[in-house]
């Protein structure tokens, strides 16, 4: 599997990281390294195995819909980069 | 009196106890410890008011004979991955430049209110992400070890990683014990490096509520420790059920310290056939071998075993967990904490922070995180590895069967010089060959330093539990151990 400059442009916006354009064509090369690599995995069959997401033998617990936390605006601004009024803030999204 | 930052936590819990020294002399010999050492980089924050406040707290609730905990008084270092309240977080990134914690991780503060006494928060590799501890923001971590003959005399050498500060500390007396994180063998394979005990408990023994995510259904808490005996007690003060974890199992901790009887005859130790590979160092090899009849002489049995699908572990580790931590580290926005590197739009905004704030190595693991992810690549590669990893985990359940533990190396070879393996990371990815399987199944895995390399450098070797039996795995480790002799102390200083 190889990745061009255009899926790595694409992936990068979708992962929200700014990459510089000289960037993308050694980035391209070094993913579709890791790619090729974790393409033998396909030679592997693995028809009616199960996915397994979790290792936890465990359902998962359960509580009542309550509220166990809370009232502690301040605690949780308190590393914002930016805070106004009680809130976060950021750059202006709406004209 | 003996240089207090010589023992083990065992020993230095029998001291206090006996009065033999305080724990604020304690403190105060780790703090200068800590300070003469700081050329290898070890620590990213030291807390040493901190140290000194607890450890007169400990010595407070001595004089007044009350209750003591498991670890009362015992100076250790916390991984930079733990939230800590007040103490400066970072998971070695500039992301979460100026992090300080309103709340305290579960497992530091079970171990605080274990009485443990904090000396500072230690180096990493970037978000845990890296085997040789080079990806931190804060620079690498120097091995304390150096090699006495070969091509690397001379040369700075990697502590291993991610948990490459923790384990440098404890190798160079710079704190009794210290915690780390295991995703894929970033206990495991820096305590090897360093010549230290590094257990990664079962998945759900110790919580992961405060701990910086790196991949949910991978990441582990536990000890790094000079002695298998100081890893029973360690986990034992690290351990137990949270509510606030929905993945912490909710299940007793058993006294582990009481597991240590020396007795493992009649046990079945597994080899996997498997984990010989082609190209493995002779050394390697030879200490392998050199375990076996270890566990042999003291009465266990020696089974060999077959992990068919072993060869599948590392890419399906490296589908599983770059996917796990794109999702993660979604949350590092420059909205909540940390850096925010201004934009023009809120979008401009999140790429610039995102692009300045995680170094290269998170950024591959993002991307390649994003693109398992992607629609379209979804089904065949991330449904794909998840059903690799439950033939992984199976091949595990079928073995326990007939074996009690299993044994192998813990890494393919001895510490390597600083800088190297930088250029290819699938190169730097195979360090944890023998650690990942364990991982993706979930299972408890200790490295024991078992030997010296030709060179003078520590080598490990890894035993493997069922699910939940740290008890039986600390019971083997404690007897290779003994047999072992491996030179504590010393190495590390000359």
């Amino acid at each position: 599997m190889s990745l061009d400059k255009d899926t790595v442009k694409n992936i990068a916006y979708l992962a929200r990281i700014r990459v510089n354009d000289d960037k993308l064509e050694p980035l391209a090369g070094e993913l579709s390294t890791i790619m090729g690599w974790i393409e033998q995995l396909q030679e592997l069959n693995t028809d009616g195995v199960e996915p397994m997401a979790s290792v936890a033998a465990m359902d998962l617990p359960q509580r009542r819909d309550v509220v166990t936390d809370g009232n502690c605006r301040d605690a949780v601004l308190k590393n914002a980069p930016d805070a106004e009024d009680g809130f976060f803030a950021v750059p202006k999204v709406v004209e | 009196m003996a240089d207090l930052t010589t023992f083990t936590l065992a020993e230095a819990r029998d001291g206090l106890a006996k009065k033999d020294f305080s724990a604020t002399e304690l403190a105060e010999a780790y703090i200068k410890a800590v300070q003469a050492g700081r050329d290898l980089n070890a620590y990213i924050t030291e807390t040493p008011e901190v140290a000194l406040e607890r450890a007169r707290e400990s010595d407070d609730r001595r004089a007044k004979g009350s209750a003591t905990g498991a670890m009362d008084g015992l100076p250790i270092a916390m991984k930079d991955l733990f939230c800590t309240e007040g103490v400066l977080t970072t998971a070695a990134s500039h992301i979460l430049d100026g992090f300080v914690p309103p709340y305290e991780s579960t497992v530091s503060a079970n171990l605080r209110s274990a009485g443990a006494v904090m000396l500072g928060k230690t180096n990493l590799d970037e978000f845990a992400m890296g085997s040789a501890n080079i990806t931190s923001y804060y620079g690498p971590v120097k091995n304390p070890w150096k090699a006495k003959s070969g091509a690397n005399v001379g040369k700075d050498l990697a502590p291993g990683g991610s948990s490459g500060g923790s384990a440098a500390a404890v190798a160079a007396g710079l704190a009794m014990a210290a915690t780390g994180t295991d995703t894929g063998g970033s206990i495991r394979q820096p305590a090897s490096f360093c010549g230290i005990t590094g257990l990664k408990p079962t998945y759900g023994r110790c919580s992961r509520w405060g701990v910086v995510a790196f991949a949910s259904s991978l990441d582990q808490a536990g000890p790094m420790t000079k002695t298998v005996r100081d890893a029973a007690i360690m986990l034992g003060a690290m351990a137990g059920h949270d509510p606030k974890d929905s993945t912490s199992a909710p299940i007793a901790v058993p006294n582990f310290e009481a597991a240590l009887t020396g007795d493992i005859r009649g046990l079945n130790v597994g080899i996997p056939k498997e984990y010989s590979m082609d190209g493995m160092d002779p050394e390697i090899q030879a200490l392998w071998n050199k375990g076996q009849e270890w566990l042999k002489a003291s009465g266990a049995k020696i089974k060999e075993i077959s992990l068919p699908h072993t060869k599948y572990a590392l890419a399906t580790y490296y589908i599983v967990a770059p996917a796990e931590a794109s999702a993660n580290l979604a949350r590092y926005d420059g909205v909540r904490y940390g850096l925010r590197v201004p934009g023009d739009s809120l979008d401009d905004m999140y790429m610039n922070t995102r692009g300045e704030g995680f170094g290269e190595e998170v950024q591959r693991r993002i991307l390649i995180g994003t693109y398992v992810l992607s629609s379209g690549y979804y089904d065949a590669y991330y449904i794909k590895a998840q059903r690799v990893r439950s033939l992984i985990a199976n091949d595990f359940k079928t073995a326990f069967k007939d074996v009690d533990v299993i044994l192998t190396p813990t890494a393919p070879s001895a510490a390597f010089p600083l800088g190297e393996k930088q250029e290819d990371p699938v190169a730097m990815y195979l360090n944890d060959v023998f650690t990942v399987p364990t991982s993706l199944a979930g299972l408890p895995g200790i490295s024991v330093p078992a030997g010296l390399s030709k060179d003078g450098l520590p080598l490990g070797l890894q035993l493997i539990g069922r699910a939940f039996d740290e008890e039986t795995l600390l019971r083997v480790a404690a007897v290779m151990e003994s047999a072992a002799a491996f030179p504590f102390h010393h190495g590390a200083e000359d």
